[in-house]
């Protein structure tokens, strides 16, 4: 189909909206393209007309790809529903794309289907290389081949009429044809472009108005897609922010009190530490960039002693790093909240993608016995009020407690309630008053292990911690009735906080064929497949654990309720019918292993490390497969 | 507030602290060790300074010096190899009302510690930090170390340490911002004193290098500058650690030396055939970096409060 073809073609388009209930959009271009910007508005102003949005971003691992290359996409995908939205679902229903080169990856990717419908820009099309010609002809001809129904819209020939460079700009006329294809809201797109501009002045947000309303005016001229997607809950209901995880988690290390963040520069962690560098003045907080990853948790572990139990946010790499200290950690009882933004491993692995590989090394990856609080959020709510909860828990149970989020969750946004802040969140004041000489350091519960801690300044408390094996008193020890008995204290406020913990709830009935359980930011994706499943007249729940370490009780007992329970991750295992893999050899997914020893039952499990968030799709088929296995 | 305030003062003036105050267990050092006399140093200096024991707060790492916590009754922390300064660091970056000492060894800090070296320097946070150099991994039974002499005989160069020595006075000498670089040798005991003591009183990173006798693995590592004490270079000047006729008495080379002048320090510290003692560089005016990380602790959890709502309100839609 030809631009003229389009254009005839949607002259004709209906001039009312139709009404759908949700719809997946995605724009790519190269990186430094603005696709980012314009759908960041584009979820920002559809969130305030209260739709449910999900927003992800297409990252390349380098900062400046070279141009036109296949795997440098950058982009962003967003979902935008009536309802709640929880994931960024399966294949996109509507691609912009500035060139034809970007869509590649995203097709390896398993983006597109046959009938997504592709606007691309046509300028490469009259190219004076005719190399990138010859490209852009062949990808177009490939991609109808695929069933995608390509247009070929002059986006950069119209953004000319109004900037000299459109490569800066093209981002605000997609936004106005989006708006304009999915009935959003002219003012608030305005008013967001106004607000992303403020520094620069009206200067620079006259010619982004002016694009915007060109890319308003083309699409109601040129574009035959025109839908209305209208929120179920009334707008302004009840008050919500909208943020990623990254920016979600910065808030709760303030909402936590903690008043340091040490941290060295690692993707996909470091944005938490850009927005607290940004905003921590207002909490009186203050982000320690450290010479490496190791004296980040060194400088948050010197702080925890003197008092103030403090944050490290790091990714998998970091996490190796900082692993001598953090059995010293444990072993010296420092409270301390960690926070590994998971990405694809081993080693420098998969920077910028999503990946649950760490569960295991951070449970085990410390020399000797090092019991420690393990909690994954599975929403960006939860990536808020999990560092609340995190550093309460560090400070009562005095010792390291990691939250795990992904690459998903980081960059994944959402609307969620405005959380009410509250003083009881906050740390107390440090403890300065006289300690009674009589209760030692280490003053172990016999049934909790639980015991108070001498902060610096307390007269009276004086003592030497030491990461070796010690007495209550804080002495070294070496003989073998104080490291046994050590070992236990420390290993029984496991016990402690396991007993404080509910059961947790089954998606679904309570029994049936098969239970899914998963970890982390896959909940959504798992939920939806588990409808679809259900819909389907399949006896199929889910189980979504936030708890990792301690687990939360009563899961062989849910467990026993249903024919099957597997787990689904985002991390590797060996496909069962792989060549060479047998029942004794087969390597199980991370969760799959814990819950098989914790359990003693046969769990099962589906899991892949694409570097891609799972769609419910995917999760529906794979749970389909073991389920026709079964009957 | 004002009541606290009142008690604490009082409390300063009325409580007197003597060399039991500071002065913990039974050091367990080698008999002959030069670590004993640095300790005696570190508990009289304490004295002298009346900061109250709790708080005061001795870090080490990992090694044969860095027990000294262990033989103090103030709080301490025993931390990892090489991790000595960015546990102090950390220590001192929400309370800078802490006096922070760093115990720590040539293993420790020159070699596992070696990027905390440097950066700490830099840092320049308010801390003295005594690196007791014996020229020898003891500990872990004599190992080479960066500053081991070339052709030493180690267990892990059995024919003789194959490099060069480290120069670590050159080195600290060479970050930006470092503040105060002193070296001094164990067995004089009135300059050790004098020495850390103006280390413990200057603000900022005070780096002492202190020149340390393992008669156990490395007997006479330093025999020649024992033997040839014209080989030891005392540095003078009415800026530099004050030296009275009795320490003056025991140096037959001696030199002026304004410790402000950061290129004779260099000079000094790059001629290897004279042993500096004294005070090499001082710059009590560079910047501190507990100055700015311990900003807004004075904050009410109503400010607080407001501040995370209006971080929120920046999301709010």
């Amino acid at each position: 189909m030809t631009t003229q073809a389009t254009a005839e073609k949607s002259a004709a388009s209906a001039s009312v909206p139709k009404q759908i209930q949700e719809y997946i959009i995605e724009v790519v271009s190269d990186s430094g393209e603005g696709a980012q910007k314009c759908g960041q508005t584009f979820g920002s102003v559809s969130g305030k007309m209260g739709n449910g949005v999900w927003t992800v971003e297409i990252i390349p691992a380098e900062i400046q790809p070279p141009a036109r290359s296949p795997a440098g996409a950058s982009g962003i995908r967003i979902r935008l529903g009536s309802k709640y939205v929880t994931n960024m679902g399966d294949e996109a229903d509507i691609v912009v794309a500035f060139n034809e080169q970007v869509l590649y990856s995203r097709i390896v990717n398993g983006a597109y289907k046959a009938g997504t419908v592709l606007l691309l820009e046509n300028k490469w099309a009259t190219d004076p290389q005719p190399e990138i010609q010859k490209q852009y002809a062949d990808a177009v001809a490939e991609f109808r081949e695929h069933g995608l129904i390509v247009h070929e819209l002059a986006i950069e020939e119209e953004c000319l009429k109004i900037v000299k460079n459109p490569r800066k700009g093209k981002n605000m006329f997609v936004l106005g044809m989006l708006c304009r294809m999915f009935s959003r809201d002219v003012q608030l797109a305005l008013d967001e472009i106004s607000a992303t501009f403020a520094r620069k002045g009206p200067k620079v947000i006259k010619p982004n108005h002016d694009l915007f309303n060109a890319g308003y005016e083309y699409a109601a001229e040129n574009i035959e897609y025109y839908y209305e997607i209208k929120p179920e809950s009334e707008v302004g209901a009840k008050p919500t922010v909208v943020t990623n995880g990254n920016t979600a988690i910065g808030l709760g290390v303030m909402a936590s009190g903690m008043d340091l963040v040490s941290m060295y520069p690692i993707t996909p962690a470091t944005s938490a530490s850009h927005y607290l560098a940004d905003v921590y003045h207002l909490v009186g907080g203050f982000v320690h960039q450290a010479e490496d990853e190791i004296a980040a948790c060194a400088f948050a572990i010197g702080s925890s002693y003197a008092g103030k139990t403090a944050c490290t946010i790091t990714s998998g790499p970091g996490m190796a790093l900082k692993s001598e200290l953090l059995g010293l950690a444990v072993m010296g009882e420092i409270p301390l909240v960690v926070v590994d933004v998971q990405r694809g491993g081993p080693s420098t692995g998969l920077p910028t993608k999503i990946e649950q590989g760490d569960l295991l090394s951070t449970m085990y990856g410390m020399p000797g016995d090092a019991p420690k609080v393990i909690m994954a959020p599975a929403t960006i709510s939860e990536c808020f009020h999990y560092v609340i909860t995190a550093r309460k828990l560090a400070e009562a149970f005095r010792t390291p407690v990691f939250i795990l989020t992904d690459a998903n969750l980081a960059t994944g946004v959402q609307p969620y309630d405005r959380p009410e802040v509250s003083e009881e969140w906050l740390a107390a004041p440090i403890d300065q008053s006289a300690w009674d000489k009589n209760v030692p350091p280490y003053d172990w519960d016999e049934n909790t292990g639980l015991s108070p801690r001498p902060i610096p300044g307390q007269p009276g408390g004086e003592y030497v911690l030491t990461g070796l094996a010690h007495t209550t008193r804080s002495k070294v020890a070496y003989d073998s009735e104080t490291n046994q008995l050590s070992c236990q204290h420390r290993s029984r406020k496991m016990a402690a906080l396991a007993g404080t913990l509910k059961k947790p709830d089954v998606y679904g009935d309570p029994e049936g064929d098969i239970l899914v359980v998963g970890w982390g930011s896959t909940m959504g994706a798992i939920e939806e497949a588990v409808d679809r499943l259900r819909d389907e007249g399949h006896k199929v729940s889910s189980l979504h654990l936030r708890f990792l370490s301690p687990m939360e009780p009563g899961l062989k007992e849910i467990f026993g309720k249903f024919k099957k329970v597997m787990t689904v991750e985002v991390n590797y295992s060996d496909d069962p019918n792989g060549p060479l893999i047998t029942e004794e050899n087969r390597r199980y997914a991370q969760l799959a292993i814990l819950l098989r020893a914790h359990t003693l039952l046969d769990v099962d499990c589906w899991s892949v490390v694409y570097g891609a968030p799972l769609q419910p799709g995917i999760i529906h088929d794979a749970v389909l497969g073991r389920l026709e296995k079964l009957n | 507030m004002f009541g606290l305030k009142g008690d604490w003062s009082l409390d300063v003036h009325e409580r007197y602290f003597t060399i039991g105050d500071y002065a913990g267990g039974e050091a367990r050092w080698c008999p002959g060790c030069g670590d004993h006399g640095v300790l005696t140093t570190v508990h009289r200096v304490c004295r002298d300074a009346q900061i109250p024991p709790e708080q005061t707060v001795a870090v080490s790492g990992i090694g044969c010096s860095s027990r000294l916590p262990h033989y103090m009754s103030t709080y301490g922390f025993h931390g990892l190899h090489g991790r000595a300064l960015p546990i102090a660091q950390g220590i001192k970056s929400r309370r800078p009302e802490l006096d922070v000492w760093v115990a720590t060894g040539d293993g420790d800090c020159f070699s596992i510690g070696g990027c905390h070296w440097l950066h700490a320097i830099r840092y320049n946070m308010d801390m003295t930090v005594l690196v007791f150099d014996n020229a020898i991994y003891g500990l872990t039974k004599k190992q080479t170390s960066p500053t081991s002499p070339m052709g030493l005989k180690t267990n892990t160069h059995p024919t003789g340490s194959i490099l060069p020595a480290m120069n670590p006075l050159t080195v600290t000498l060479g970050i930006t911002n470092v503040s105060f670089v002193a070296q001094v040798v164990d067995w004089n005991p009135p300059m050790l004193y004098e020495t850390i003591k103006a280390a413990h009183q200057h603000r900022g990173t005070s780096f002492v290098r202190i020149i340390q006798r393992c008669p156990v693995f490395v007997d006479g590592v330093f025999g020649e500058f024992q033997d040839d004490p014209s080989r030891l270079l005392l540095l003078h000047h009415e800026n530099g650690i004050p030296v009275d006729e009795n320490i003056a008495r025991m140096f037959k080379t001696q030199r002026e030396h304004d410790p402000s002048n950061m290129s004779a320090a260099r000079d000094i510290a790059e001629d290897e055939s004279l042993m500096p003692v004294g005070l090499l560089y001082h710059n009590p005016d560079a910047p501190v970096y507990n100055d700015m990380s311990s900003l807004g602790r004075d904050m009410s959890d109503e400010q607080k409060v407001a501040g995370i709502n209006k971080a929120l309100d920046a999301f709010a839609i």
